[in-house]
């Protein structure tokens, strides 16, 4: 049978750079091919290809795109609109920007529909409400006349989908469509589409960086790499045995469960593409790397049902290319370095002639937490559950409603703001817009010194040429502006400015989040590094469940405001007990799923914090919610070790 | 939405008081009735008694601020504040050193300064935005080259030539229409008819250039990939949703010069004279009539004010989520 989709030795170029180089796959009807790689890897301009759909500049040089019985490249520009969004059709990244701010919803799903299916008026407006409802909208008839910017971030991304099904298309290109959504939402949207492409039989071209969307996803998987496809083969073979260095490397680089060892990282970085390439292009960061690799590019080499373009093939020593250094855990009775006792952050609305205060959003409501002296407290929750505001707060950059914050056991007062900035400094989650741009990197470090007055003047130059070195940036690094260093070298000035005082405590929100697998994991490495090193604490705010596992001793788990769980990472992580937990840790998909483990899929989407559900907050999304979650809140129940949840299931469990 | 717009409503208050005050200090303590009466009367003619006798002539013999010459509230209210100044909030201007009354004037003369200025502004919108989609149309090709070339040398030329050719070659060497004048009613549209084709012709240069970089800065926006993704054609994407966004910035931008428009323009209509307010103002500068030229530029930051409230009240028309939220 011949496949749905297939592309030839695909070339595109934009300006001077060949950013997708002689990529040749096939999908089947019915079957998901995942594109996997990091960003700027070619993703994205290979689906764009494939509608020829490029941004300005960008050319198709050569190559072949075949679908069904169509030869995609061949077609004249008007019969090429027919194909987009009827034959094939493409899901976005961005459902916030890639939906039109100003026209209802319905109105742009009923513009495919006219389109494609010829339908007007009332029948569009049924069609499109069916689609909705396949899509999983709740209330889908209400839902038509929506503008964007009234729905979720979940609710969009299904009206993207909705609007990509409404030509019948054969091909769906879904180009990273649940990065921008947290781990329970993206569950729900993989799920649709999973069910989508089966009842449909359509093919899937899934994008992703993320191994565990591509593990529970596709059928079939291939690694791109600087604009080229470096191995293909069945989702089964490829995970049992990635046999490119690359791949290998990507699995490495990810932090797993009961991991303690170091983290593979990536040397270097992907070469320029504007640029004549020679031989192997992982060449300059392949650890494996012989001469042949820097003068050949090595072709295409079947091994058991898998093709690699690697030169060592199948005689790559086996087993890891990871350094197994296991760090000294510290023998340590624990010591509370911060404790925060009913903090409660509630931002006023204000409305009407005067600007009166008409309510609140409660941010965080009541949240009691320790954090221990050398040890690492994870905060994890979905966005908008009041992470952040939890960090900001304890560093009072923003003013606490209520609380009590003691640093080593001493209240600190509101007025001492000096005091706590030395014990505690905070590491924000985008390192492009937290570094002032018009600051020499070495004044950045300086700044935070002289405001607190740590060292004597004439030591603090030297104290920054040893930050640097100590986050692993090079010496002539302080004379450079932000601009010039990568995602992962900004986050380590950003790390290095925290450092910079002295600190006991850093609050890092999001270290990683906006990083590659790779990159993310030289920053775990030093932070954990530094752990080591300064007996740092670390309140470490994040939705990657994964990287808590890696580096966290304890876990608080955050839902609207509240903390629900809390307790040792392995017990709360292996055996979750409140319900929103075991939901969390479900819907993270995974390269090895733990085995038996039920799948739970939460419904609908975190309410607004402005009017929280009264009782236990999570109530409209649990499973097990019964008459007294929907009256009164949940004491704490004890369950040993320091682990205790918020539930009146688990409370009568006993 | 009707709390904001009193809210914006009430904010205009305090900003009329300080331009009020403001042009009462230009006009009355910096350059004090004194300094008129002597710039007035000429060099020659300057004896203490003539300028006593311009201010009595000109009702500038009060006291600035306070009277205390008479008794009771007279003390405040019978000043050069309050007769002159203040009582511009209630549109009362006096009268101009010709003796007639300005705010008869301002109501007669606005008639004309629409009669041009309205049909600038419709049919300059409406071609520059015409131009504008074309260029984005034609983007990255030569057509949208030459279009921003022709937009910057448009721009770059003076306005006065456009009206000194326009009026030369078409009134003049083509005799098509009249070169100057204005009467009311439907026998004046061919008065009208010049002024407003060389003011659109002057507008264009600036006018379409910026709305093609609103237009292609909404092009590059990842909805516009989401529509083409969809299989729409070009001219869809642009009719559709690229215009729909874009006119969000132009309809803002224009609804804030909407009440400007009854001020008319000073060149324009000195030059075709047009009896509208935009010669009156230049004719007043000319003869140096203070009262006039107060009372314009008073009633030029009014409407300014008036504008931005349309605007905002126009953003949250347009815009639904402004609207809605
Ligand atoms: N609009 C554009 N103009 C020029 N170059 C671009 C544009 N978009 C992407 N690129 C370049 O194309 C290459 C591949 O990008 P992309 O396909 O978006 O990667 P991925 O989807 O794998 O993250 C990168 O080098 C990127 O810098
Ligand atoms: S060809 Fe050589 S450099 Fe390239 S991945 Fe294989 S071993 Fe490494
Ligand atoms: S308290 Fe009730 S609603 Fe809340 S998590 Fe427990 S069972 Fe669910
Ligand atoms: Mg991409």
């Amino acid at each position: 049978m011949s496949p749905l989709l297939r592309v030839d030795r695909l070339v595109t170029g934009i300006g001077a750079a060949r950013v997708v180089d002689g990529v040749s796959f096939d999908v089947a009807a019915g079957e998901t091919y995942a594109l996997l790689g990091e960003s700027g890897c070619g993703k994205s301009m290979t689906a764009l290809s494939l509608m020829r759909l490029l941004p300005d500049g960008g050319r198709i040089l050569s190559g072949h795109v075949q679908l069904g019985e169509t030869d995609v490249l061949a077609l004249p520009e008007r019969d090429m609109r027919r194909v987009r969004g009827g034959q094939m059709a493409m899901v976005f990244q961005e459902p916030m920007l890639a939906l039109n701010p100003v026209i209802k919803v319905g109105d742009q799903i009923g513009e495919a529909l006219s389109l494609h299916q010829g339908l007007n008026g009332q029948a569009a407006r049924d069609a499109a409400r069916a689609l909705l409802d396949s899509v999983g909208v709740p209330d889908a008839a209400r839902r038509l006349d929506s503008y964007p910017f009234e729905l979720s971030g979940g609710l969009r991304q299904r009206m993207m989908i909705a609007m990509a099904l409404a030509g019948e298309p054969s091909l769906l290109i879904a180009d990273e469509p649940t990065t921008a959504l947290d781990v329970t939402i993206q569950a729900q949207v993989l799920d649709v589409l999973r069910n989508l492409r089966a009842k449909r039989r359509m093919g899937m071209l899934l994008i992703t960086h993320d191994l565990g969307v591509v593990a529970e996803n596709a059928d079939r998987v291939g690694v791109m790499y600087a604009g080229e496809l470096l191995e293909e083969g069945a989702r089964d073979a490829f995970f049992a045995a990635p046999q490119h260095p690359y791949s290998r490397m990507l699995f490495e680089a990810l932090p797993r469960t009961g991991d303690a060892g170091r983290l593979t990282t990536i040397a270097g970085q992907v070469p320029r593409l504007d640029t004549q390439l020679r031989g192997c292009r992982f060449a300059p960061r392949c650890p494996f790397a012989i001469a042949r690799c820097h003068a050949e590019s090595p072709g295409w080499q079947e091994l058991d049902g898998q093709r690699v373009r690697c030169h060592l093939a199948g005689s790559l020593p086996a087993g890891s290319v990871r350094e197994r250094v296991t760090h000294p855990v510290a023998a340590h009775t624990p010591q509370p370095l911060l404790q925060v006792e009913g903090l409660k952050v509630h931002f006023p609305i204000r409305r009407g002639l005067i600007q009166r205060t008409v309510g609140h959003v409660r941010a965080v409501d009541d949240v009691d937490l320790t954090i221990q002296a050398g040890r690492t407290l994870a905060l994890v929750g979905e966005s908008g559950c009041g992470k952040t505001t939890v960090g900001k707060a304890l560093l009072r950059l923003i003013e606490p409603t209520a609380g009590t914050i003691m640093l080593g056991g001493k209240a600190v007062p509101a007025k001492n703001m000096p005091t706590l900035r030395r014990q505690a400094q905070m590491v924000f989650q985008d390192p492009f817009s937290s570094l002032n741009p018009r600051m020499r990197v070495a004044d950045i470090l300086l700044e935070g010194m002289d405001a607190l007055g740590v060292g004597a003047r004439g030591e603090r130059r030297g104290a920054v040429a040893r930050l640097l070195d100590q986050v692993g940036l090079p010496d002539d690094a302080g004379g450079r502006y932000p601009h010039a260093f990568s995602g992962g070298q900004r986050q380590r000035i950003a790390i290095a400015r925290a450092l910079a005082v002295s600190p006991r405590l850093v609050i890092c929100d999001e270290p990683t989040s906006a990083l590659d697998v790779s990159v993310q994991a030289q920053i775990l490495n030093l932070l954990k590094d530094l752990q080591a090193d300064l007996g740092l604490a670390y309140l470490f705010i994040t939705h990657n469940l994964a990287v808590v596992e890696y580096l966290a001793h304890d876990v608080a788990v955050m839902y609207l405001g509240r903390i629900v769980e809390q307790g040792q990472a392995g017990a709360v992580l292996r055996t979750p007990r409140h319900p929103y937990t075991q939901a969390l840790v479900s819907a993270v998909p995974r390269i090895e799923p733990p085995a038996g483990q039920t799948v739970i899929r939460l419904a609908g989407d975190q309410p607004s914090p402005l009017n929280p559900p009264v009782g236990c907050h999570f109530h409209p999304r649990c499973p097990h919610a019964s008459a007294v979650c929907r009256q009164t809140y949940p004491e704490r129940t004890d369950l040993g070790g320091g682990h205790w949840v918020r539930c009146h299931w688990v409370a009568a469990q006993g | 939405m009707f709390a904001y717009i009193l809210r914006r409503l009430l904010y205009a208050i305090p900003i009329l008081i300080g331009v009020n005050l403001l042009t009462f200090a230009l006009f009355f303590v910096v350059n004090t009735p004194d300094d008129m009466a002597r710039l007035q009367l000429g060099a020659k003619h300057v004896t203490p008694e003539a300028i006593e006798r311009w201010k009595v002539e000109h009702g500038y013999d009060k006291p600035l601020l306070l009277n205390t010459r008479v008794t009771g509230s007279a003390q405040l209210t019978d000043t050069l504040f309050f007769k002159r100044s203040a009582a511009m909030f209630a549109f009362e201007f006096g009268k101009g050193d010709d003796g007639r009354d300005i705010g008869n004037e301002i109501r007669t003369r606005m008639g004309p300064s629409l009669a041009i200025a309205l049909p600038v502004f419709v049919v300059g919108l409406l071609v520059n935005i015409t131009f504008a989609l074309l260029m984005v149309f034609f983007r990255a090709t030569y057509l949208d080259v030459w279009g921003v070339v022709l937009c910057v040398v448009l721009m770059s030329i003076s306005g006065l030539f456009y009206i000194i050719a326009g009026q030369y070659f078409i009134a003049k060497l083509w005799n098509l229409l009249p070169i100057s004048g204005y009467t009311g009613g439907i026998h004046g549209l061919k008065f009208i008819l010049l002024p407003v084709l060389v003011s659109v012709v002057a507008g264009i240069g600036s006018g379409s250039r910026w709305y093609r970089t609103i237009f292609l800065e909404e092009i590059g926006k990842d909805y516009v990939r989401t529509a083409r993704a969809k299989g729409l054609s070009e001219i869809r994407v642009l009719f559709r949703h690229v215009l729909k966004n874009g006119m969000i910035p132009i309809l803002t931008g224009a609804v804030v010069v909407l009440p400007l428009l009854f001020m008319g323009s000073l060149i324009t209509e000195s030059f075709f004279g047009i009896p509208g307010l935009g010669s009156y103002t230049i004719d007043a500068i000319q003869a140096q009539d203070f009262s006039v030229v107060r009372a314009m530029v008073f009633l030029g930051s009014f409407l300014y004010i008036v504008g931005l409230i349309l605007t905002d009240i126009s953003y949250s028309w347009v815009d639904p989520r402004v609207r809605l939220q």
